[in-house]
């Protein structure tokens, strides 16, 4: 069983490509890392593989119905957006919209998806807290909770781990792997290559638009993939206490 | 929530029923109501029947009108300072009307104002729908409210500029601040139709509204039709301040202030805040128009006034309140 297929994926910008003729497809049980330098495009593919941009190719998850969609995949984009001063309890339950019908009111069902969502984000403290009145770190933490309250089989993250502290990074990314060995999948586009490492099951680099490896962290994170599309050097050990990888230097860039 | 509905279904009630008592007529208020109720054969009746009666209800509608489509702009646009005459359909409803007085359609036929102001709304509506595109971003149905609102406004003050007739002139300044003094039966059966089927095109919103508090792309993921949902705001917001413009002239302040005061109510869910705003819209308004028979029973005081003056200060307040939140 596939959660999605993407295939021949290309997509135009102002009449630039941004990346051309992508395909990967994934399965339950992955933790995908999307990685790539800054402009190569992963906000763009997470974008256009949910349809919320137009692109040649096909992706199943654009293919489908907006409501049928928004049941399969969670979007959290990167713009930590919260217009109005809400409590974090009603932002994270924002997430059950695309479960109700027009004027259905909030269920046991939907109840206890929200606060599954708010005890795996450590949010019980802030519950009844203004969302807009939180630090930048506490507010990540409200709306992975709220893309988590959705309950997709597919979850997708824009550097959801950004600004984050350590403690709170390992916890989030500890969530989605936990998230995917219970047969749920999660793409989060991240650049600590590191934590990525760590923990995804799978990676995916984007580099010079196009996609440049799919596979095991250890088979994508090359010496010759990180000087080419990083311009870095690094040390990457399997050691007792799982994969470590330090990026060392900057190549010079010519 | 439910608690705030009946309190302020129970100050729409009561300012419903003070609307209808308080006139120049002076009549003692059981009369008066019981007037409304049987046809006693006095004057009184015709009074309540015809000149207290649409007045409450019109009232009622364009400040339900003007404080949900407000309610609706703010959600969609996420800005607190947007009102429901951003998009244009105010001044371009207004500038039909000012076209009816110039030309004496509005005298020559008693139903040549309203309707050239309707027409107007059409006109500056499909405009905005035209310039904003059929999809896109929010940004770009503001700027097109803006070229709207300018181009009509410009056009209002061509026709005061070239007016060979002072009467004309001073009438259309009147009109625009807005009045529903001497407004029939007819005007009601007018409006009523267009606002009843723009409220609803409104509330149809609130669920797609809710979504936008985390912003366009994660409301698109949460399944929300952000075309459909942008054509419904503004075809629903043009036939409420289209058909309320179109009986009662330019009427500011309402859609802007009252969202704002309801909002800290409603826990600031956009959603919620549509019949909220709607309630206290029509609440404000009920009270203005009151207020107009009340202060200066003699002087013809145009409603429009009244709601600025009341609620220029209000926001006012608001923005220091918010002043002092910041810091």
């Amino acid at each position: 069983m596939t959660l999605l297929s993407v295939s021949g994926l290309t997509i135009h910008r102002r009449k630039r490509t941004i990346l051309r003729d992508v395909s990967f497809s994934v399965g339950p049980g992955e933790l995908i890392g999307l990685i790539g330098a800054n402009g190569a495009g992963k906000t763009t593919l997470m974008r256009a593989v949910l349809g919320l941009l137009p692109a040649a190719g096909t992706s199943s998850l654009a293919a489908l119905p907006q409501t049928a969609r928004a049941q399969q995949a969670a979007w959290m984009p990167q713009a930590r957006e919260v217009a109005w001063p809400v409590s974090v309890e009603r932002l994270v339950a924002l997430g059950r919209l695309p479960h109700l019908g027009t004027g259905q009111p909030i269920g046991t069902a939907d109840r206890a998806a929200i606060e599954s969502a708010i005890a795996n984000m450590g949010l019980e403290p802030f519950r009844h807290r203004t969302a807009t009145n939180l630090s930048g770190g506490e507010l990540a933490r409200v709306l992975i909770a709220r893309t988590l309250a959705q309950d997709t089989p597919l979850v997708l993250a824009d550097e959801p781990i950004a600004g984050l502290d350590p403690a709170h990074q390992i916890q989030t990314m500890r969530l989605f792997a936990g998230l995917a060995a219970a047969g749920r999948s999660a793409i989060v586009s991240i650049h600590d290559l590191g934590l990525a490492a760590r923990h995804c099951t799978r990676l995916i680099l984007l580099g010079e638009g196009r996609l440049v490896a799919d596979g095991a962290p250890g088979d994508v994170l090359t010496p010759d993939n990180l000087t080419e599309h990083f311009n870095i050097t690094a040390h990457f050990d399997r050691t007792a206490a799982g994969p470590i990888f330090q990026p060392l230097d900057v190549v010079r860039m010519e | 929530m439910t608690r705030l509905m009946l309190i302020l279904s129970g100050i729409v009630l009561a300012l419903g029923a003070g609307a209808l008592v308080i006139g120049p007529a002076n009549a003692p208020y059981w009369d008066s109501l019981s007037a409304l109720f049987v046809d006693d054969g006095t004057p009184l009746t015709l009074v309540m029947r015809e000149i207290r009666l649409p007045r409450a209800i019109l009232a009622l509608a364009i400040g339900a009108s003007l404080g949900m489509a407000g309610a609706a702009m703010q959600g969609y646009l996420r800005n607190p300072l947007a009102d429901p005459g951003l998009i244009g359909v105010s001044s371009s409803a207004a500038l039909g009307a000012v076209l009816a007085i110039q030309t004496g359609l509005a005298a020559a036929f008693a139903f040549g104002l309203p309707l050239a102001a309707l027409a107007g709304a059409v006109l500056g509506v499909l405009l905005v729908l035209a310039l904003a595109g059929p999809r896109g971003a929010s940004i770009t149905l503001i700027l097109a409210g803006i070229v709207v609102s300018a181009l009509a406004g410009a056009l209002t003050s061509l026709v005061l500029n070239l007016s060979p007739n002072p009467f004309a002139a001073s009438e259309i300044v009147f009109w625009m601040m807005g009045s529903l003094a001497d407004r029939s039966m007819d005007h009601v059966w007018l409006a009523l139709p267009l606002i009843g089927l723009g409220l609803v095109l409104l509330a149809t919103l609130a669920r797609g509204l809710e979504a936008l508090t985390l912003g366009e792309d994660a409301a698109q993921a949460l399944g929300v039709n952000l075309t459909r949902l942008r054509l419904t705001l503004v075809v629903g917001t043009a036939a409420v301040v289209g058909a309320s413009t179109a009986v009662a002239g330019t009427i500011g302040f309402v859609g802007l202030v009252v969202p704002h005061l309801l909002r800290p109510f409603v826990g600031a869910r956009p959603g919620a805040l549509l019949w909220a705003s709607a309630l206290g819209g029509a609440a404000m308004l009920l009270a203005a128009d009151i207020l107009v028979r009340v202060v200066l029973p003699t002087k013809d005081l145009k409603l429009g006034v009244v709601t600025a003056l009341v609620g220029a200060p209000l926001f006012l307040h608001l923005i220091y309140k918010t002043r002092r939140q910041m810091a």
